[in-house]
């Protein structure tokens, strides 16, 4: 007969409700640290919050008045990044996971993709500068909304690309043998059977590198202008509000106009969170419930 | 190989490569001459000459791994999504070798119809999954489409069971009946043949059941083709049977006489249950 140690059990349920406890701590620990954040920003920017504030021009380097041109670069900026981004990233995850054969090529353009996915945006911004508005300058108008734009599309591309491509690699391959199996083409069964499912998860990976770009500003520093002024369009110089926010604390010192775009900018940003989780689950319910 | 399977080349090599062959007063509809393929470096399926009727349910056999799928697969192409196949040798399907440069695969497929090991039902509406291989062909009126689902539904023995919840989602249906509505969007799309991939492995008798009356219905309109890992499911529906062992057909007979009287060795030990 094996003799079992009396006070064993005992003691693993100790070590286990030890472990527990650590584990529950820490993950409260983060969610702390996410309330303490927002609660901060928001009590500090919420007394210069109003309509003026929201719907009026800046004044005096935006000292005074309000953050709207900001936000209207901020919309410019996101928008032209996905117009351009989107289908790129899109079609290049469908290419990559649906046509293009294994091979070495292939690994080298996976490879490339994660290192271009991990350069420091604040090198994308470099670059920008240095192709975007000096090189191609003629064209983009210099520090430009459109200078800004294709630069965040560089740098959001591997985020498209990747998380798309989780999402096309997640459709079961059996169902993808159905359809071809009926005598249909490869890009009918993609545009059938593939995209409906892989949807929901493309969606979200463009949401996300929406909220990648409001909040990013290493690489609109240097390509995108900082104009305080109202922008008439791509062409022109513009700010989005995280640059506004910096510019804003860095030049002037005024703290609390900056909190304020802050609190714009948090808001924002748990908009969109909100607004991709919704959205995925609706997706979801409609194409694969 | 066999003297079984040489008589069934030397068959297949006399009658020659006109359509209107004779084997048993019945046409054939397949058939491979000494085809060979390769995964990578594995020689996966040597020589196999076999020739299908139409109109016959013919049932493919033999252990894991012997090539049966692998087999089935090629004779719609399927195998080609496989990284690294390559195929020698000739697949007649109605006279013309399918293995040809220009032979359009989605027209070998639209002739030739799979049903899958595991029930695949795109997450559609029922209706739409049967719709899917019509809509394909530029069918877009409503009227033809429902009838074309109907009879297709009809065929596969399930329209009584779903057709009052046509448009519900097809993972809402019980196994059984999933595979019986891959079955009929197999139907819809009018194939002559139609492989069956081991069809019943994941099912439950009784299901399982249904699946082989309904092959033997479909035998009236269709010609038949089906790997099983179950000997007794050969015996029962097909009628002839092909016993495949490490790549190579052993014996392609009768499948009465497969069964009660094997003329190889091997067939005998398997069907009695000696390996496998």
């Amino acid at each position: 007969m094996v003799e079992f140690k009396p006070n064993h059990l005992v003691r693993v349920k100790r070590e286990q409700m030890f472990a527990f406890t650590m584990l529950s701590l820490a993950a409260a620990l983060t969610v702390l640290i996410l309330l303490a954040i927002v609660f901060y920003v928001m009590a500090q920017g919420l007394s210069v919050i109003s309509m003026e504030f929201l719907l009026e021009e800046p004044r005096k380097m935006g000292t005074e008045g309000g953050i709207f041109p900001a936000i209207v670069g901020t919309v410019y900026l996101v928008g032209l990044i996905i117009l351009i981004a989107a289908p790129i990233g899109v079609g290049t995850s469908i290419y990559l996971n649906e046509y293009m054969p294994d091979g070495r090529f292939k690994s080298v353009l996976r490879f490339a993709t994660e290192l271009l996915a991990a350069i420091p945006s604040i090198i994308h911004g470099m670059f920008g500068f240095l192709f975007f508005v000096i090189a191609l300058g003629d064209y983009t108008g210099g520090w430009s909304i459109l200078s800004g734009a294709l630069t965040g599309v560089v740098m959001i591309l591997p985020i498209i690309i990747r998380a798309s491509e989780e999402a096309l690699r997640s459709v079961p391959s059996n169902l993808k043998e159905g359809s071809l199996a009926l005598g249909t083409t490869r890009w009918y069964t993609i545009k059938k059977v593939v995209l409906p499912l892989a949807l929901p998860g493309i969606t979200t990976s463009v949401i996300l590198a929406i909220g990648r770009v409001i909040g990013e500003t290493a690489a609109f520093l240097l390509t995108i202008g900082g104009s305080l002024l109202m922008a008439a369009s791509v062409f022109d110089g513009a700010r989005t509000l995280a640059l506004h926010l910096y510019l804003v604390a860095m030049e002037t010192g005024n703290v609390q106009m900056a909190f304020g775009t802050g609190a714009v900018l948090i808001v924002l940003i748990l908009i969109i969170n909100f607004a991709a989780a919704a959205l995925f689950k609706l997706l979801v319910k409609r194409f694969s419930a | 190989m066999s003297p079984q399977s040489d008589k069934q080349s030397i068959n297949v090599k006399i009658n020659g490569n006109s359509v209107s062959q004779k084997d048993n007063g019945k046409r054939s509809v397949f058939e491979t001459n000494d085809l060979n393929l390769w995964y990578s470096d594995t020689h996966a399926l040597k020589g196999i000459d076999l020739s299908f009727n139409e109109n016959e349910v013919t049932a493919i056999i033999g252990p894991s791994g012997c090539g049966k799928s692998t087999y089935i697969k090629t004779l719609n192409r399927m195998v080609e999504l496989v990284p690294g196949v390559r195929t020698t040798g000739e697949i007649k399907f109605k006279g013309k070798n399918i293995l040809d440069k220009d032979f359009q695969v989605e027209a070998l497929r639209t002739q030739v119809g799979m049903v899958f090991q595991k029930a695949n039902p795109f997450p559609k509406s029922i209706y739409d999954n049967v719709a899917y291989g019509p809509r394909i062909h530029g069918i877009r009126n409503k009227k033809v489409l429902d009838e074309i689902v109907e009879k297709s539904l009809q065929g596969a023995s399930l329209w009584d069971e779903v057709k009052d919840r046509l448009k519900d989602n097809a993972f809402g249906l019980s196994g059984g009946q999933q595979q019986r509505l891959c079955i009929a969007r197999c139907l819809a799309i009018e194939p002559d043949v139609i492989l069956m991939d081991e069809p019943t492995s994941a099912l439950d008798p009784k299901s399982t059941l249904r699946i082989e009356e309904l092959v033997q219905e479909l035998q009236k309109d269709y010609s038949i083709i089906m790997v099983t890992h179950n000997m007794q499911q050969a015996a029962r529906i097909s009628n002839k049977t092909a016993f495949f062992l490490n790549g190579e057909v052993v014996e392609f007979e009768e499948t009465d006489k497969l069964f009660t009287n094997p003329s190889d060795s091997r067939t005998e030990d398997y069907i009695s249950g000696r390996f496998g």
